[in-house]
């Protein structure tokens, strides 16, 4: 830089002004931010090859012990079973955890680094980058989530072909229509998911801390499972938050069984309204003075 | 550059400032990080916000960019409050501490973000401001490569992106080398020149005296001198170095004597602060009592100087000045 550098002209005559930002400017560039992010592809990453290898596995595991998963019956009638099979698994800590990946760090990271002061000080208010975020994270794991199952689908048709599949409640389900009922289970299966996501978010706007907000997210999913176990709490399990990531089997019943549904709407509601609410209340009243 | 909004006062029309604080105040627990302050910055001013390293300077800077709540207090930007919404700080740009960036993004495309969320037509002027920051080259690397010197200097094009008619700035030159420090502080000059009014946050003296037309002093939270450098020089009276034949007996003097304050040792020698009547009965005692001056010679005081005599442990409050009253220990 040398002193003869000229500064920006003031007053000059400028183009004509275009709109004031507002959410959909930081959605946009929050979703360009995560196209430069690791953590973005090895969540994405993860959600893609989960099923290869799983289906890869149950093909080799079934060869060698001659069936003896247990869904390994169910998944060699069709390749649509397979990714209803990591719905299933995945709830335990895979599909929590890469919706961790972003929720616990889009703000907690944004504060340590400094930039969310950065950003704060431009023309948009505090509840438009909140929002911006929130829809970013929630993007996220919606993405993963079809991301997900549309690779099982793949990968299982692959292995197992596109075939009928037996419902829950035993009757044969055609194949088209077996087809919308797992991409319908995978849109239920994104209630519980955007629960985590709020959890995420709260924890990242009160922790500040990105590695504590991912590992509080997934802690807080497995303690939902912890307690559902535990003797003598069998009269919460329906209210769990871990009983809700098998809603999507009500749509696997025929007829269909909308009660575990409806309840996941109002259940997760009870966690996430509380959770997005808290981090809503403390990103627009806290001080900003890490980085 | 447009004018400051006017607000209505007593029934006339008046110019907002660009800055008026009035009894700021943080508290975290027990500790008062700003403990009262009170500044007034005038369109055109190039200011200086001068204070030992965790005097309260940064924390008063966040307030006054809206980042964190003052315990108590108001900061009015151009006549709007920040806290209540970020509109308040059109005109407003600058950083706090390090100026932060993606270090994932390339310098042009941190540049683009940012006008993205100043909307308007921020981001037509990137180009511009590359250019005045000498980043151009630059600008498709990542920042995440540039070095500290470059990142204040991307610092500085972000914030000329909001066309500014206010800049906040703090510690623009820590870490830069020699050349770097002297070429923020010819920008710095040039920004002011160009009608910005500047809010400069720094410990380091020489560039607040070369930059800027007024100070505030602040220790431990509280300001305690505003106003101009000038003026703070001339109420402080000169300062003298002064050498004698028995240096104890002549400290014991100086100290003594009235009219004679912050008397310091100084390698072998004497500091002291006086006025010219001062002095001459100085020169007496000294004689009187069998301490021979070998030297007695005047010294400007140096913003330096003044500054450690207000800041240090046991400093009394500022100088008394005619043309501006001392504004201490709120």
């Amino acid at each position: 830089m040398s002193a003869t550098s000229a500064a920006p002209s003031l007053g000059g005559v400028r183009p004509a002004a275009r709109g004031r930002p507002n959410v959909w400017t930081v959605y946009r560039w929050e979703l360009t931010k995560l196209r430069y992010q690791k953590r973005t592809y090895l969540g994405l990453g993860a959600a893609a090859i989960v099923p290869i290898l799983f289906v890869l596995a149950i093909h080799f595991q079934h060869h060698r012990h001659g069936g003896d998963f247990a869904f390994s019956s169910y998944l060699d009638r069709s390749g649509l079973a397979v990714p209803l099979v990591i719905l299933l698994f995945g709830a335990i800590w895979l599909f929590p955890l890469i919706t961790a990946l972003v929720a616990g760090d889009i703000v907690a990271s944004e504060d340590h680094n400094g930039t969310l002061k950065t950003v704060l000080t431009r023309s948009l208010e505090r509840h438009q980058i909140f929002l911006g975020k929130a829809l970013t994270a929630a993007t996220y794991a919606v993405a993963a989530i079809l991301l997900d199952g549309t690779i099982a689908v793949g990968a299982g048709i692959v292995v197992s072909g596109f075939h009928s599949l037996q419902s829950l409640s035993g009757t044969i389900v055609s194949a088209p229509k077996a087809l919308e009922l797992v991409y319908v289970s995978l849109l239920i299966y994104l209630i519980p998911i955007l629960t985590i996501v709020a959890i995420g978010l709260m924890l990242s706007v009160i922790t500040r801390n990105s590695a504590a907000a991912v590992v509080g997210t997934l802690m807080i999913s497995l303690l939902f499972q912890l307690i559902g176990i535990l003797p003598g709490l069998g009269g919460t399990v329906p209210y769990l938050l871990s009983t809700q990531f098998n809603a999507w089997q009500g749509f696997l019943r025929t007829p269909t069984d909308w009660a575990p549904i409806v309840r996941a709407v109002w259940v997760c509601a009870l966690y996430a309204i509380p959770a997005f609410g808290a981090a809503y209340i403390v990103f627009l009243r806290r001080d900003v003075a890490g980085g | 550059m447009t004018s400051a909004p006017t607000v209505e006062a007593g029934g006339a029309t008046t110019e907002a400032p660009p800055l008026e604080v009035r009894g700021l105040v943080k508290r975290y627990g027990e500790l008062v990080a700003v403990g009262g302050v009170d500044v007034t910055v005038n369109a055109g001013d190039v200011y200086g916000y001068l204070g030992p390293n965790g005097a309260g300077k940064t924390t008063s800077l966040r307030m006054m960019l809206g980042l964190i709540r003052p315990t108590e207090g108001t900061v009015r930007v151009f006549g709007s409050d920040p806290q209540e919404t970020v509109r308040a700080l059109k005109g407003v740009a600058g950083f706090v501490e390090a100026p932060t960036f993606y270090p994932y993004l390339t310098g042009r495309r941190n540049l683009e973000l940012l006008a993205a969320f100043d909307g308007g037509d921020a981001a037509s002027r990137i180009g511009e401001a590359l250019d005045a920051v000498e980043l151009a080259e630059r600008a498709g690397d990542r920042v995440g490569g540039y070095s500290h010197g470059m990142r204040q200097r991307l610092g500085i094009a972000a914030a000329l992106l909001r066309d500014p008619r206010l800049l906040l700035l703090d510690e623009p030159t820590t870490g830069l080398d020699p050349g770097g420090m002297r070429d923020m502080r010819v920008l710095i000059q040039r920004l002011a020149a160009q009608g910005i009014t500047i809010v400069l946050s720094s410990h380091l003296l020489a560039e607040v005296e070369e930059v800027c037309n007024r100070v505030a002093i602040v220790r431990k939270g509280r300001i305690v001198y505003e106003g101009e450098i000038a003026d703070l020089k001339r109420a402080a009276g000169m300062t003298y170095r002064l050498a004698t034949t028995n240096h104890e007996r002549a400290l014991a003097v100086c100290r003594a004597q009235p009219g004679v304050s912050d008397v310091r040792e100084r390698g072998g020698e004497i500091s002291l602060v006086a006025e010219e009547r001062a002095v001459a009965e100085l020169s007496q005692a000294l004689v009187e009592a069998g301490a021979l001056i070998t030297a007695l010679a005047p010294q400007r005081a140096t913003l330096e100087e003044l500054f450690f005599s207000l800041t240090e442990e046991g400093a009394g409050e500022a100088p008394a000045l005619d043309a501006e009253p001392v504004e201490a220990g709120r």
